[in-house]
């Protein structure tokens, strides 16, 4: 399964990786947050946004590691900010989408206005297509369900594919085998 | 067709830039969509949507009533709304109640329908587009040509130009950076706005929820940012059940541009928290503005299965051509002539129905199912109706009405023996008649019709019976074609009669909406074919053939000459186009070919009728390649050639180009000899390669096969 989304995913431009561990994802993260020069400086920091993944984490080591990482998500700082991170509810192989349930104002906003976009999932979240995640998705608690698949992209000029037009220029998905009862 | 109207397709036509984009376009689309749905069953997915849409079309109050509630017990805020004007005045009082001064939107073709935009900034509002094309083009103060891609009639130099307005700023042609500039003025736009207005890809009646489906994340912001949400949603997108998304979201993103999923689709069931905390004032408009009167309608009803993917558009030969601003004001392509006759006026259609040739490239792909060709001609038959017939066309049909006068005229103009030329071709006479009032040249009409050649033909005494119907073309214009046709049903066995009252299958004056007259060629012709006992009732011309098959039945009964239908349906059943008919035989052994012959290659060109609403293609390829012959396939091989029965006539400058595509696709093969199994595609295809000057020969199926078939 996990293989399949990968390629679908990758397809449409999204950069997967996969982890055996929470403590091997946090790392990933880290490196990754380093990697892209995230800092403290105006328009270079992080923010996560809440979720069960972060239960337990010490977020001030975290922090120290990470320098620019914030877990206080405002609009105004979304507006600024260099990478967004949330968690997703469901990943589907036949598109490779991730399906999420982006009710509560920080997940979209994290989602929504940084340059990249970094998504958690468990590994076990993997279903093979709408009918199985239209199963389990239920309008009636979740007011805004989001697919997202790739980054955000425009053929609008001479039909050129160009990515990252008014939402992420990069969707990075972080698989987790073992997430210990999150998502 | 007024002047301004044929002016706009000129200068559509020459222009270099947006025929090239589109054509580029078109072609990859057609790949790239096959690809995207490869490993579904297409025709299972469409008729899920059109049972699933025409289900919701049946019982849209309903819906709508179920809707309001589920949504407003969230707190939403519903209004139903008849009228355009009744859409801008609520709107404009959320507006003025809320203290609103800036405006973000997100793509909404409904709000396009109704020119919200202009009357919201009359009203003192700025209000920006967001989608990339929809900016463009309000930067550039023109409407979207396209229902998916609005702004893919402009170049990158154009496009340069215009934002280089905005920013003040010099700025190059690169693509990135052009994007990136509107990513970054857009943004201010979008977190500085009041009020956020949005269409709706669909509207679930059980669960109170709008569908958004966009590849930019500009719908995101839209519905997130301000503290006011507006969605405007035609009635026609309504569904019954939260599951209907599943398949309509399937088909949807690989219809419009091949993709399987766009890279956002959300569905926003109620309000949700504002980036500061507050609810969001949602308000959802479900617009009517002639919908529910166009589900009540028994032909156009299936309009509303439509789900706005734009595919007739991306395979339609004559949009690629002439682009959407020739095509409508405000949907463009065949449903945006459907859209038109009814959100306008069937008047504002009257021009833009015209345009369509008939080939049916689009019906074949709509995932909603939709009869879009022959929607286009009730427009014709309405505007006849309402209008009537110009002078010229009643005095066509009228003779048209009357087999002997018809075929005399006929006969009186092989003797006038002017010369034709090969640009002047027509397939269907009553339009060669209407030449003849104009003076223009002539096609090549045979010294002795088929009728007459027909009594000299020596057949032998067969038991097997089948009546040949000629169409006016293999009777006057190509003789040769019937007599080739009698040799290979002798040898299978069959005698072959000719009634001599068959008259004009009525194609010409059913695709000019003058159905009284198809309905009277239709009740002459059954009358003519069933009166001797046959088993089959052959014919060698595709759209003769769908007439006597499929077209006398609807034309009689859109008539209310309901007394025919029997008769109508029993020639239906006899009817058989020859292609078909000779692969029955040779299957059955009682044709046969002669064994080892080497008879060079060829290409084969589909003729609409018989590919799309025949589906008939295999059959030909198959007896030419066990005649003899080596197949070729060519690029776009069922793409039409541009002949359309009296298009090539009135609407040249479409017509021509059209052709010159195909000669160019028929030379590329290399081939010899181009197959088809239609007279008129072999006068339009034979006058182009004729004038053109190519070594290829232009021959109908039968004629390269009489002399290869034998019988037991």
């Amino acid at each position: 399964m996990y293989e399949l989304f990968k390629t679908k995913a990758e397809a449409v431009g999204a950069e997967v990786h996969r982890f055996k561990t929470k403590a091997d994802a946090l790392d990933f993260i880290v490196s990754f947050l380093k990697d892209e020069g995230v800092s403290d400086a105006p328009k270079g920091y992080a923010l996560w946004a809440e979720g069960p993944f972060l239960d337990g984490v010490d977020r001030t080591s975290l922090q120290a590691k990470a320098p620019g990482l914030k877990f206080q998500v405002t609009r105004e700082l979304a507006a600024d900010s260099l990478v967004g991170i949330s968690e997703a509810g469901y990943a589907l192989t036949d598109t490779g989408s991730l399906v999420t349930d982006q009710t509560a104002i920080v997940q979209r906003l994290v989602s929504t206005l940084p340059v990249i976009h970094v998504a958690i999932i468990g590994t076990d979240r993997i279903l093979d297509g709408k009918p199985a995640v239209f199963a389990k998705i239920n309008p009636s608690n979740s007011r805004y369900i989001a697919f997202i698949t790739g980054p955000s992209r425009t053929a609008d000029i001479e039909r050129v594919l160009t990515i990252g037009v008014h939402g992420p220029k990069r969707l990075v998905i972080v698989f987790v085998d073992d997430l210990e009862g999150a998502n | 067709m007024k002047k301004e109207f044929k002016d706009s397709v000129s200068k559509a036509v020459h222009n270099a830039t947006l025929t090239t984009a589109l054509g580029k376009f078109s072609e990859a689309y057609k790949v790239n969509r096959a690809k995207a749905y490869e490993g579904i069953d297409f025709e299972a997915l469409r008729q899920n949507i059109a049972d699933r849409k025409a289900f919701a079309a049946s019982h849209i109050d309903l819906l709508a009533a179920s809707f309001k509630i589920k949504a407003e017990a969230l707190g939403a805020k519903v209004f139903l709304a008849d009228s355009p004007d009744k859409v801008k005045e609520y709107i404009l009082k959320v507006a003025r109640d809320n203290n609103v001064k800036s405006v973000v939107k997100s793509k909404s073709m409904a709000s396009e329908e109704i020119h919200l935009n202009d009357f919201l900034i009359k009203n003192g509002m700025s209000v920006k587009e967001t989608d990339l094309g929809e900016w463009i083009i309000q930067l550039a103060g023109q409407k979207p040509s396209h229902m998916v891609m609005p702004a893919i009639h402009m170049t990158k130099e154009e496009v340069a130009e215009l934002f280089g307005k905005e920013v003040h700023e010099r700025l190059t042609t690169d693509i990135p950076r052009l994007v990136e500039v509107a990513r970054k003025e857009l943004r201010s736009k979008f977190l500085e706005a009041d009020m956020g207005i949005t269409g709706g890809n669909l509207a679930v009646a059980e669960t109170g929820s709008i569908v958004l489906v966009t590849n930019e994340g500009n719908a995101r912001m839209v519905t997130t940012l301000p503290k006011i949400h507006i969605a405007l949603v035609g009635i026609e997108k309504f569904v019954e059940k939260f599951e209907d998304i599943v398949p309509i979201l399937t088909a949807l993103p690989r219809s419009a541009t091949a993709q399987l999923l766009t890279s956002y689709c959300s569905i926003i069931t109620g309000p949700v928290e504002n980036t500061d905390g507050s609810m969001k004032q949602l308000h959802i408009i479900l617009m009517d503005n002639r919908r529910t009167e166009m589900s009540h309608d028994v032909k156009f009803k299936q309009a509303m299965q439509c789900i706005r993917c734009g595919s007739c558009l991306n395979v339609c030969p004559i949009f690629r051509l002439v682009g959407g601003h020739v095509f409508g004001s405000v949907y463009t392509g065949g449903i945006g002539t459907i859209l038109t006759a009814w959100f306008e006026a069937l008047q504002n259609s009257e021009d833009i129905q015209g345009l369509c040739i008939q080939c049916g490239n689009c019906k074949e792909v709509c995932p909603g199912k939709l009869d879009i060709p022959d929607m286009i001609l009730e427009i014709r038959r309405r505007l006849v109706v309402d209008k009537g017939q110009s002078l010229t066309q009643k005095a066509i049909f009228s003779v048209v009405n009357n087999r002997k006068l018809f075929h005399s005229m006929l006969r009186a103009a092989s003797i006038t023996g002017k010369p034709f030329t090969s640009g002047g071709f027509i397939r269907h006479l009553p339009f060669f008649l209407s030449e003849l009032t104009e003076g223009r040249s002539l096609p090549a009409i045979a010294a002795e019709p088929f009728r007459d050649r027909f009594k000299k033909i020596k057949q032998p005494k067969l038991k097997e019976k089948a009546a040949f119907y000629a169409g006016c073309l293999i009777d006057f214009a190509y003789p040769e074609m019937g007599e080739s046709l009698i040799k290979i049903l002798n040898k299978a066995g069959i005698e072959v009669i000719f009634p001599q009252d068959q008259t004009c299958c009525g194609a010409p004056a059913r695709y000019n909406g003058a159905y009284e007259v198809a309905g009277n060629n239709a009740v002459d012709n059954i009358t003519a074919l069933l009166k001797e006992d046959v088993k089959y009732v052959v014919s060698a011309c595709p759209t003769c053939t769908v007439a006597l098959e499929h077209e006398f039945i609807a034309t009689l009964e859109s008539l209310g000459r309901t007394d025919w239908i029997p008769q109508a349906k029993k020639l239906a059943e006899k009817t058989v186009d020859f292609s078909t008919l000779v692969k029955k035989l040779v299957d059955e052994g009682r044709l046969s070919f002669r064994q080892g012959q080497k008879l060079g290659s060829f290409t084969y060109h589909d003729s609409c009728h018989l590919r799309r609403t025949l589906k008939v293609f295999e059959q030909p390829r198959e007896l030419l390649q066990k005649a003899g012959y080596q197949l070729t396939e060519m690029f776009e091989c069922d793409m039409c050639c541009g002949m359309g029965g009296s298009y090539s006539i009135k609407l040249p400058e479409i017509s021509a180009p059209i052709l010159q595509r195909k000669l160019a696709n028929i030379k590329n093969t290399g081939a010899s000899i181009v197959a088809m199994d239609c007279p008129g595609c072999v006068m339009q295809i034979g006058g182009g390669l004729h004038q053109d000057g190519a070594p290829i020969k232009v021959k109908h199926t039968l004629e390269l096969l009489v002399d290869q078939v034998e019988g037991k």
